[in-house]
């Protein structure tokens, strides 16, 4: 069993499954929404600019995430 | 921006939930979809209204409605405000879910966007637990073939359960085809056989214990299946606007109480705490989302992908991103502020001659200077002057901007931005409807729907009027 990471540390062409939301409140309400749930893959695209926010390749559409909300998604490879 | 006497002022707002059927046989057509699937093209092109048509998301202030008559038949479209899901999370949402339980819809028009239609299932499987009289309209399937993604129809019908219909909107195609399908739904002795998503074995054995007791209660006018699963999960909108809906409160009925009780009870005991159910409920949503459309949608041209990439490395990366934003964004202004002069002028020297005819009447029928002053100094020369100032730019300036939005440019303005701002305590999609503020600020102000935190939402608003929009550009001379 790997240790769980969290999303922000995924690097740019990498993919995960997600483990663990914990964002709470509009933001959790907001990512299962575009079906983020436990054990849904996510393929980090490419990272802004300034490094944040970054985006994400999940369920055949890609999402900007900030790095305060990506850190509360916890990942297993 | 259509802003009509009707789309404004006080009636604005509530104007969603009053439904004028012309005739008693008129159908009510409820139209559902999540923001930006062109939703509103749909409803524009069935009902032939133009004041929603708008190229950002999340513009239909309240409920619109428009009649399109088929085969002799009205049928009153409602479209209701764009959601991704109908779990009330927002007032959006509670709009949507009132309407399609308590609206009196005879009907529902779920649009989907065909390009990522798993998210959009989502919606759909949360409708069919509403109502079974549904059908599908899978959009911008033009969209979707260019990305190289291929629907199997017959498998999501006969998953869904319900009747699908490929549609391109906005380039009027599959319509007809969608009316045909919903003039079916009445004519069929009963409601289709709709998918039904199929939860954890607990929560399904605690709405077993709750369907019973609550059906003498709903009767038909909603169905206990999602009744139950609603007090399951404490939804208190819900509570509220069903209170309103059967004049009595379910939660104070002795039978309801208790039976919710015991379903709550085995719910704990299969270890599943309140707070989790929710989220449990959606995975199940999710994941039979999943299912269908892990048979139905494939995606047979995986370069298209490729050259998505490679364009946005270009278009949002570090060295080149901010580069040609700010030479695109320019560029557009350029056009605007230097394009807009030459008509411009020529309409200011029309108008302006038009006045020195309009003094030469005055002086001929001798009307006293005060009129004169106030008719023609006044009225015609503001007149003249405000067309002159705004038309022309407006009229270059909107439509770049769409082009802009169709390439898919202006979500990658965001993201290359949004870094800048959040240090403002604000959001990067606000730079487009800033950048939409220049055009006019009441179309900007309108484009700040699209932020999603209400918080950046409000300085997205307050601080659209920091934009001098082309009104307050110098006028010609």
């Amino acid at each position: 069993m790997c240790q769980p990471f969290s999303l922000d540390t995924l690097q740019e062409g990498q993919s995960a499954r997600v483990d663990q939301i914990l964002a709470t409140g509009p933001m959790r309400r907001r990512l299962q929404d575009i079906g983020l749930i436990q054990g849904t893959q996510v393929k980090c695209l490419q990272k802004s600019p300034s490094g944040n926010p970054v985006a994400y390749f999940i369920r055949g559409a890609a999402i900007a995430l900030r790095l305060e909300d990506s850190r509360l998604i916890y990942m297993q490879p | 921006m259509g802003l009509t006497a009707k789309s404004t002022g006080l009636g604005a707002v509530d104007q969603g939930l009053l439904i004028q059927k012309q005739t008693p046989a008129d159908r009510v057509i409820a139209l559902a979809g999540n923001p930006n699937v062109g939703k509103s093209t749909v409803f524009n092109a069935l009902t032939h209204m133009r004041q929603h048509t708008g190229n950002w998301p999340g513009k239909t202030v309240s409920s619109a409605q428009g009649v399109h008559t088929f085969h002799q038949t009205n049928y009153i479209l409602v479209d209701i405000p764009g959601t991704y899901s109908l779990m009330a999370h927002s007032q959006e949402e509670e709009v949507a879910r009132d309407f399609l339980c308590f609206g009196g819809a005879d009907a529902a028009i779920v649009v989907c966007d065909a390009t990522c239609l798993e998210r959009n299932l989502n919606l759909v499987l949360q409708t069919l637990e509403i109502t079974p009289n549904v059908v599908v309209c899978v959009n911008l399937m033009d969209e979707a073939a260019k990305k190289g993604i291929r629907i199997d129809f017959e498998s999501l019908e006969r998953q869904l359960g319900v009747k699908v219909v490929a549609t391109s909107a906005r380039q009027k195609q599959g319509l007809t085809s969608l009316m045909q399908q919903v003039e079916a739904l009445f004519g069929q002795s009963g409601p289709p056989n709709a998918c039904q998503v199929r939860y954890l074995p607990a929560i399904e054995e605690a709405l077993a214990m709750l369907i019973p007791v609550l059906t003498p209660y709903v009767q038909n006018r909603l169905p206990a299946r999602w009744v139950a699963l609603r007090l399951l999960d404490k939804d208190e909108s819900l509570c509220a606007a069903l209170g309103r809906f059967l004049g009595l409160d379910l939660l104070k009925e002795p039978p309801v109480a208790a039976a919710l009780e015991q379903a709550h009870a085995h719910l704990q005991n299969a270890g599943i705490a309140q707070q989790t159910l929710r989220d449990k409920i959606i995975a199940c949503i999710v994941l039979c989302a999943e299912g269908i459309c892990a048979d139905s949608v494939f995606f047979s041209n995986p370069q298209h992908q490729a050259r998505d990439r490679k364009l946005d490395k270009w278009l949002t990366s570090r060295k080149t991103g901010i580069p040609i934003m700010l030479l695109l964004l320019l560029g557009v202004l350029w056009l605007t502020i230097a394009g807009a002069n030459y008509p411009s002028a020529l309409l200011w020297q029309g108008l302006y001659w038009i006045e020195g005819h309009l003094t030469n009447l005055f002086a001929f029928l001798g009307a006293p200077g005060w009129l004169h002053g106030a008719l023609v100094l006044g009225v015609w020369r503001t007149l003249a002057w405000v067309v002159s100032v705004m038309l022309p730019p407006m009229a270059i300036f909107f439509p770049l901007f769409t082009l802009l939005e169709d390439f898919g440019y202006l979500p990658r303005v965001a993201f290359n931005l949004d870094n800048r701002f959040r240090k403002c305590g604000a959001c990067g999609k606000q730079a487009l409807t800033m950048t939409m503020g220049f055009g006019c600020n009441a179309a900007g102000v309108t484009g700040c729907r699209i932020i999603d935190s209400p918080r950046e939402r409000l300085i997205a608003i307050l601080t659209n009027n920091f934009v001098p929009c082309n009104g307050r550009f110098p006028p010609p001379t």
